[in-house]
């Protein structure tokens, strides 16, 4: 009885999640020249689903546009440079820091890579974080 | 002399089937409206309601993503009386929210869930978190902008709980994300696996009802028996005729709503979720989602499931609130909650800023633990209060928490629902 609860168990797990048949391209999303960006600014990529930031040193971060809570996409707040949740009214900073719970960690980050001028992110990669360190910034 | 009279008259085979449901004759008094006000039949009803109008939205209804949207446009504008159907389906499923919460608390505050009928109680408790999630499940098929985002934030509630909560979530979500899978996952369990299972507990729950001697009424020495056929009957049917009446009207005035097609790329502002969920949306806005999405619910769960097995002494079943006393401590304590909950939500919202406060020692204490005890420290102090001034009793005591959970949730509900506009932030 136990053993075919056990199996019948993973005949349904089997038959409802379909997981691995979904993780298929691996493709870098290149969002364009370093120099098409501006210090000191934000821009979205809605299809890429990241916010990428220059910062006044020049250096990149790309910020999922997930909100860490439950997942609704975080719309951009042009008077601080941060970043609100329109789902549960969690706020972000311009580093994606939580300004304002329920949201418990910053927004997460994706890996960039900086190759003949133009700018390649893993977007395939989410990158969890504590915290905004300037280790996190690719700089061109 | 009735007696006499059935024996006569040979049942026709409609009647010996509606005898098997019912029992052939019945106390007098649990014919009186305001004793079950009819709501374990009318959930029937829309059951049934729910079941044909479903059949036929599946003739149309395409469960890809590419086209559930389309289809559910194309069955409103082209098919005769789509729109119609679907308004059906979506009123009785609405409806039936409402109806089965009546219930719940109609069962419960007349004292009807104790000894033999404690089974019964758990039997509709989880037909109850049934019809949840067949609404839940319900709402992704149309594949529009609340369907995607309110199953995008439940999905995600569930990796909150520890170890099991990721690789759960994408079981349900068939998937990392919610896509094509979870549609279809969904689609199953909307339109087949629930309402199958609900078959099932609904024949227990029916026929437990008659194993306990029907509906639960306070002891009396003399009791009035009269025939089912046609005294219940009857009223059963003046009932159904009346709610299916209403349904149909309201289903030609109101439209069953349809937001814009489900766009993974932006969720709308304010996203919130369907009516019945504002209350939960609300909780996670104010507490660490662990608190709120995982030990609260847990606790309240078990707490709901235990309600019949407390240690009562003075179970009056059938007295509606138990005693005089008990009456009086539910109708305060659910203004208290009511309240109370107003206060501590718009205090939060405004002037305690514990995420900011305490950010030091960590989340889980800022909006977990110092939130959770405002609530319980004071509401604690209030149950005391009952205890020593009025010798209130554990059934009195326990139904004075039950009250004041749902008046809470029920506070919560409004509050979101009409006190919340752009970016979740209060409107006064």
């Amino acid at each position: 009885m136990a053993i075919a609860s056990v199996e019948a168990f993973f005949i349904i797990k089997g038959g409802v999640s379909k997981v691995e048949q979904a993780n298929a391209k691996k493709e870098l999303f290149n969002a364009g020249k370093v120099d098409s960006f501006h210090k000191n600014k934000t821009y979205p990529f809605s299809t890429g689903h990241f916010f990428l930031r220059r910062f006044e040193d020049g250096g990149f971060l790309a910020m999922s546009v997930k909100c860490t809570h439950l997942g609704c996409v975080v719309n951009s707040n042009l008077e601080t440079g941060g970043f609100n949740c329109p789902c549960h009214r969690s706020q972000f900073n311009r580093f994606g820091e939580v300004l304002a719970a329920p949201a418990t960690r910053p927004l997460d980050i994706f890996p960039i890579v900086i190759k003949n001028g133009e700018i390649l992110i893993d977007t395939n990669k989410a990158v969890k974080r504590t915290s905004f360190e300037k280790s996190q910034l690719t700089y061109a | 002399m009735t007696k006499e009279k059935t024996e006569k008259k040979t049942p026709s085979s409609i009647e010996k089937f509606i005898l098997h449901l019912h029992p052939a004759r019945i106390d007098k008094r649990a014919l009186k409206f305001n004793r079950t006000f009819g709501l374990g039949g009318i959930l029937a009803l829309l059951f049934i309601i729910l079941g044909v109008t479903g059949l036929i939205l599946r003739f149309s209804y395409i469960p890809t993503i590419d086209h559930a949207y389309d289809s559910v446009v194309s069955l409103q504008r082209d098919t005769v009386f789509g729109q119609f159907i679907r308004n059906l389906h979506h009123i009785s499923a609405m409806l039936m929210m409402v109806v089965a919460f009546l219930h719940l608390i109609r069962t419960y505050y007349s004292q009807a869930i104790f000894k033999k009928r404690a089974e019964n109680w758990i039997y509709g408790l989880i037909m109850m978190f049934m019809i949840i999630a067949s609404s839940f499940t319900g709402y992704l098929l149309p594949w529009d902008q609340l369907a995607y985002w309110a199953v995008t934030v439940i999905t995600q509630i569930i990796e909150y709980i520890p170890f099991i909560g990721h690789s759960l979530a994408n079981m349900v979500r068939g998937s990392d994300v919610v896509d094509g899978n979870t549609l279809l996952n969904f689609y199953t369990l909307h339109t087949g696996i629930i309402p199958m299972t609900f078959l099932f507990l609904m024949s227990m729950h029916f026929w437990l009802i008659r194993k306990a001697g029907g509906v639960a009424l306070p002891k009396q020495d003399n009791t009035e028996k009269v025939n089912v056929i046609p005294n219940l009957i009857w009223l059963e049917i003046m009932v159904a005729a009346l709610l299916i009446a209403g349904i149909f009207v309201a289903s030609v005035f109101y439209h069953a709503p349809l937001q814009e097609q489900a766009n993974p790329m932006n969720s709308p502002n304010p996203s919130k979720a369907p009516w019945y969920f504002l209350g939960a949306q609300e909780l996670l806005l104010h507490l660490h989602p662990f608190f709120s999405a995982v030990i609260l619910p847990l606790v309240v769960g078990v707490f709901f499931f235990y309600l019949p097995y407390f240690k009562y002494d003075n179970l009056n079943i059938g007295v509606w609130f138990n005693s005089p006393l008990g009456k009086k401590m539910t109708i305060h304590a659910s203004i208290f909650a009511f309240v109370f909950t107003f206060i501590l939500i718009y205090l939060l919202e405004h002037f305690l800023h514990f995420d900011i406060w305490f950010a030091s020692v960590g989340s889980w204490f800022a909006t977990g633990l110092v939130p959770f005890a405002i609530y319980v420290i004071p509401v604690s102090g209030y149950l005391f209060y009952w205890k020593k001034k009025h010798g209130a009793k554990t059934e009195e005591l326990v139904m004075t928490i039950t009250t004041i959970l749902m008046s809470s949730y029920i506070t919560m509900l409004l509050i979101s629902l009409l006190l919340r506009g752009k970016g979740m932030l209060m409107i006064i």
